[in-house]
């Protein structure tokens, strides 16, 4: 840890990745660079396809980048970096152990006093509006409240940087949208680095401090939108027209997103 | 903030309570009790009362079975020595009670001692292969051979090997009811979702913390599989022993009668393995229900 300040800055530079299959090599990401600076929430929205997943995989350290360094807090990444929380899409609770069992998995691993953590993972349950579920186990909780234990779990040992990747991606609209009110909430409070992958252009900018937007082919930064809404967001907040505009312009502007092409005849026969 | 509706009440720790709530939540009466304050000691009843039913439902066919049974024997006047009448074998049992008794507890140590030494043995090579790939591909093609040579071929050897006494049997049930808890287990092992490894990996857990706090009970659930077969192997084993060379045990007592032509006996004997045979697979379930109360499969 060079600077105890600056534990969450995350720095892509020129990051490339390269999977090779038999018959040709694919470019998944070309020459990325990207700083997260401490306490910055950063969202990647892109099509699937755009190597938005290998990023945050390279970030981790659980896949190598093929050309360039990541470097978290001013470390290197060069293997399993363990200084992170991370959230999949899927929540990957342990089915035979309790939400608060679940949630101090990462301190028995590190070996971390359970009776210092075992009284911040109470309280992060309860942030996340499960007081009282500390004791079910994920077979008895919905879908929502896994995916908040989850995000309890990769919190729970204070780690300065947080690596999401879809987290919401299985929920309903309704339940997405009350948990990215809710990640604000803790989020607030805990103000660690985050890095989210989504596909959602609404969240993104909800979230977000800045939006990495990616294209395909190869994977690569096509542009970074600054989001000046005022923080603490709300509900209200998420009246933000002008960003998804601007978002949804640069998908036109690569191809991804096309307009009904008989519109214009449709107007004219009328 | 607005909670999403919780599936369950919150409150009380979650064990055989669990389990008892889940095994009765198909009854019309449990339903009744849910919501009520005491609805944890209701469900305890009431999952006692619901194996009863459970248990009568297979005593139905069962007893049909034995009436046909004894019917025709009286009807098509089967000589006693080709299929004895239900009744006969039953005065047959309770005559021969000490003889059943003392062959059996025999023929019992033999199958739980190979029970035992086969989960060891099981687990053991299951966790070596899963740690080494190289290990894997050395073993495996052994492991499948090993089974493919008739047991009843290997007895003779055996006998000279290690004489009459218990060693050859124990080996036997080993070698018979050893390869689906191999198989179960490595199955079991190897089929932690691969997103929770790297999870793991990224928290800085060790091989041996992913083997105890994630790959060992993800496998309990295929491992149980595994035990529920073998259990049953295992007194077929120890018969296969005991036919080879032996002077006690309830397939000696079966070659026994056979020489006498005392068929009742013989099927006596046959309903002292079967009974062995289902305590022991009956043991491994209740064992299983405790450990695996988190498991879908026991809802």
């Amino acid at each position: 840890m060079n600077d105890p300040a600056n534990e969450g800055r995350l720095s892509f530079r020129n990051v490339s990745k390269t999977y090779a299959t038999r018959q040709r090599r694919i470019d998944a990401v070309v020459n990325v660079n990207l700083d997260l600076k401490e306490h910055e929430f950063v969202s990647i929205v892109g099509p699937s396809g755009c190597g938005k997943t290998t990023l945050m995989m390279m970030a981790s350290g659980l896949i190598p980048c093929t050309a360039g360094a990541i470097y978290i807090g001013g470390r290197q990444v060069t293997g399993p970096f363990t200084d992170v929380g991370i959230v999949f899409q899927q929540d990957l609770l342990l089915p035979w152990r309790t939400a608060l069992q679940n949630v101090m998995l990462p301190c028995e691993i590190r070996g971390l006093d359970a009776r210092t953590f075992q009284p911040r993972a109470l309280d992060l349950l309860a942030l996340a509006g499960l007081g009282g579920f500390e004791n079910e186990i994920p077979r008895s909780l919905s879908g929502g409240m896994r995916q908040r234990v989850a995000i309890c779990r990769a919190l729970v040992y204070n780690a300065p940087l947080l690596l999401m990747d879809e987290p919401f991606g299985f929920l309903d609209a309704l339940t997405r949208e009350q948990m990215n009110i809710d990640l604000l909430r803790i989020w607030d409070r805990e103000r660690q680095t985050v890095l989210l992958i989504t596909h959602s252009i609404s969240e993104a900018i909800f979230l977000s401090d800045r939006i990495v937007v990616m294209s395909p082919n190869p994977g690569s930064i096509k542009d970074i939108i600054d989001v000046k809404l005022p923080r603490p967001r709300q509900m209200s907040s998420r009246d933000s027209a002008p960003y998804e505009d601007r978002i949804r312009a640069l998908f036109q502007d690569m191809g991804l997103l096309q307009d009904r092409r008989d519109t214009e005849k449709q107007k004219g026969s009328r | 903030m607005p909670q999403p509706k919780p599936t369950a009440p919150p409150g009380g720790r979650r064990g055989q309570k669990e389990e008892a709530n889940h095994t009765v939540s198909e009854s019309p009466l449990a339903r009744q009790n849910q919501g009520g304050l005491s609805r944890e000691p209701y469900a305890y009843a009431e999952a006692r009362l619901a194996a009863y039913p459970a248990m009568a439902a297979a005593a139905i066919p069962a007893a049909a079975i034995l009436g046909l049974w004894e019917l025709a024997t009286y009807v098509l006047q089967i000589p006693q020595y080709i299929l004895p009448a239900p009744s006969a074998v039953l005065g047959e049992t309770l005559n021969s009670l000490g003889l059943l008794i003392d062959h059996g507890a025999v023929t019992l140590l033999e199958v739980t001692v190979g029970f035992g030494i086969s989960i060891a043995v099981g687990l053991a090579l299951a966790a070596i292969v899963c740690f080494s790939k190289a290990l894997e591909a050395a073993l495996y093609p052994l492991l499948v051979a090993s089974q493919t040579i008739p047991k009843i071929a290997i007895g003779p050897l055996l006998i000279v090997w290690f004489g009459f006494g218990l060693t050859p049997k124990i080996i036997i049930v080993v070698l018979i009811a050893f390869f689906p808890i191999v198989i179960s287990a490595i199955i079991g092992l190897k089929s932690s979702p691969p997103e929770l490894l790297q999870l793991a990996r990224s928290m800085g857990a060790s091989e041996w913390q992913v083997f105890r706090k994630i790959r060992f009970p993800n496998a309990l659930p295929s491992i149980f599989a595994g035990l529920e077969v073998a259990a049953t192997l295992a007194v077929v084993g120890a018969v296969v022993g005991e036919f080879i060379g032996s002077s006690r045990g309830l397939g000696y007592l079966i070659q026994v009668a056979m020489g006498r032509l005392d068929t009742p006996l013989m099927f006596s004997a046959i309903f002292a393995l079967t009974l062995m045979g289902s305590a022991l697979f009956f043991v491994v379930h209740l064992i299983e229900r405790r450990m695996l109360w988190w498991h879908s499969s026991m809802a």
